[in-house]
């Protein structure tokens, strides 16, 4: 017998009294019966889900089939009538429109300056930790406060950015009134506010790119520029992806920074499809129409998912 | 490496000077506004509304903010917040825990369906269940109540799943020692796996507690009366009153902004590994 041999069954043997001993005292884990534990451990999640997720995705699909009256429960089934009703609403489409164009708008913005700063800060830079706590900042704060603040800096006669464009010679714009400047507003608003995030999930793709591909391409003499196209992107591609999806889904989401800086309006210029849903639901209590429009949404982003979910597919079998 | 033409010294610092002075540019434009909120809400309105601007106050007026607090009950709006905001957090770390510990450690049938489930609710977009939930809440005749605003928060897929993943990290050999010494589930929840977990539990917390604090739509939606009303309502409600009044208006949104950016300074890596795990935004 060899050492290995007589070390394995030591093992054995220890591990067979491990067993015994715990088939003696009824040790609970992996063994029957851990379903009605389980069900205890789960029950405050899954009743508070049943009430909040899970009956409302239901029934809300339910309701968009329904002409609904909150408040007597007065309920009639129209079929597709909501939908029909949506689909040629033309405040409907100009709402889709805007939310396609914040969407469009904001996120090539967000992405290049975000990879720009990432890039920037993976460098040998002094004070990174100041940097970072600095681009991070807007993104922790209140959505409510910080849309009160741009109003505030968007003023048309006192407000810093007018002041600012003026030193380059840039007329006074009226901002938040003008119906072809407010879009523009919210999209700059919408990037100072969410361009930490990305700038964080590209600093940790920069970090997972293996120092040795640049040393490779630094003996076959690359530039820098060669380096970035050649090395850098190509490699961030799984995390431009990523970051592009998230973007998309939280971008057609945008509720809370246009409530408090436009209102939707000049004219329904930023008029976003949440803020169609909320208005429709919780100003004229529409809930089978306002829930229509919602699975719509819900349908844009599903789709959006899944494309995720294909690319990453192939990602993986083109690895193996 | 070594075939690697070296640039001269002068052409290298002089290039790290300029890419310092642009990000550092860049940092000062991101923190200006708010700058130019905490200087305006020290400022008298007269020296507000001046062109070109006028950066520092002439003294600073802290009666902005009493003026401010007397306008609209803050007071009343914080306790409301901080309240709900705490509760809803300790109840998530809570409830999370449980659900994250039945996945990780108990062996029942559907659990991994379940635990499916349970990823695919993540994906579905809060404004889809929000009519709904609005009308659950409605029928319990919890609208305008604390209930309203704490209890559809209580559970989070997000918790369950960043919790779960920690629990599975943890050696079961732990548990098997507790287990054979007559410990219940309850007991190796929480004696072993809660103490061993604080880095994630800590993340779930602040990220919650961010999260709730800093929650507008929802608010709006289910709280009708002054006195239940949140900060960040609060504050929407007193723009469309005060509508230009900066003074009054930047020292409430100082208020607004505070809390969060204290924490945020102290505990700056759990917010980023809250924010990069969920991939949340806005």
């Amino acid at each position: 017998m060899t050492q290995t041999e007589t070390v394995l069954k030591q093992e054995g043997t220890e591990l067979a009294a491990v067993i015994d001993q715990r088939k003696k005292l009824k040790v609970p884990r992996y063994k029957k019966g851990d379903g009605l534990s389980a069900l205890l451990f789960l029950s405050p999640t899954l009743i508070v889900f049943t009430a909040f997720i899970l009956f409302p995705v239901f029934f809300s699909f339910y309701l968009s089939f329904q002409k609904w009256n909150m408040f007597s429960g007065d309920t009639t089934f129209v079929g597709l009538d909501n939908y029909i009703r949506l689909f040629q609403n033309e405040e409907f489409w100009q709402v889709l429109k805007n939310t396609v164009i914040y969407t469009v708008g904001t996120i090539p913005l967000n992405m290049a300056f975000s990879l720009f700063i990432a890039y920037i800060l993976n460098k040998k830079i002094i004070g990174k930790k100041f940097l970072r706590t600095a681009f991070f900042a807007p993104v922790i704060i209140s959505p409510v406060a910080a849309a009160l603040i741009w109003r505030w800096l968007y003023d048309p006669n006192f407000g810093l950015v007018n002041y600012f464009i003026a030193i380059f010679g840039v007329d006074a714009v009226n901002w938040l009134n003008d119906p072809s400047a407010a879009m523009f507003a919210l999209i700059i608003m919408g990037v100072w506010k969410t361009f930490g995030i990305n700038m964080v999930l590209f600093s940790a793709g920069l970090q997972g790119i293996p120092d040795s591909y640049y040393e490779a391409a630094d003996i076959d003499g690359a530039g820098k520029m060669h380096k970035f196209w050649y090395i850098t992107i190509p490699m961030l591609a799984p995390t431009t992806f990523f970051i592009l999806v998230m973007s998309m889904i939280s971008s057609f989401q945008v509720f809370d920074i246009v409530y408090v800086l436009t209102s939707g309006g000049p004219l329904g210029s930023t008029k976003v499809l949440v803020f169609y849903v909320y208005e429709y639901a919780f100003k004229f209590f529409e809930m089978g129409y306002a829930s229509a429009a919602a699975y719509v949404l819900f349908a844009i982003l599903f789709a959006v998912t899944m494309l995720q979910v294909k690319y990453m597919k192939t990602r993986m079998a083109g690895i193996r | 490496m070594i075939l690697n033409k070296k640039k001269s010294a002068p052409a290298e610092t002089a290039k790290s000077i300029l890419t310092h002075v642009m990000i550092y540019i860049l940092a000062i434009i991101t923190l200006a506004p708010f700058v130019w909120m905490i200087l305006t809400s020290f400022k008298d309105l007269g020296e507000i509304f001046v062109y070109p601007p006028k950066w520092l106050p002439e003294r600073l007026k802290f009666e902005n903010y009493v003026n401010a607090f007397e306008a609209a009950p803050f007071g009343r709006y914080y306790l409301n917040s901080l309240f709900v905001a705490s509760v809803v957090t300790i109840g998530q770390l809570i409830t999370c825990s449980m659900a994250a510990f039945a996945f990780a450690r108990l062996q029942f049938r559907g659990r991994n369906v379940l635990f499916f489930i349970f990823l695919g609710t993540m994906m579905i977009p809060y404004n889809v269940t929000m009519i709904p939930s609005f009308m659950v809440l409605y029928w319990l005749g919890w609208i305008d109540s604390f209930k309203a605003l704490i209890v559809p928060g209580l559970a989070s897929a997000f918790g369950v799943f960043l919790l779960r993943q920690f629990f599975m990290t943890i050696p079961k050999e732990l548990e098997e020692a507790a287990y054979i010494d007559g410990a219940t589930r309850f007991g190796v929840l929480r004696r072993i796996i809660i103490p061993l977990s604080k880095p994630a539990l800590a993340t779930l917390a602040i990220f919650t507690f961010m999260g709730v604090f800093n929650d507008f739509i929802w608010a709006l939606i289910v709280i009708n009366s002054e006195e239940m009303r949140t900060v960040q309502l609060g504050l929407a409600i007193f723009r469309d009153r005060y509508l230009t009044q900066w003074d009054l208006l930047m020292a409430g949104s100082v208020t607004a902004v505070l809390p969060i950016l204290i924490v945020f300074f102290f505990a700056q890596s759990y917010f980023i590994k809250g924010i990069t795990l969920s991939g949340l935004k806005e």
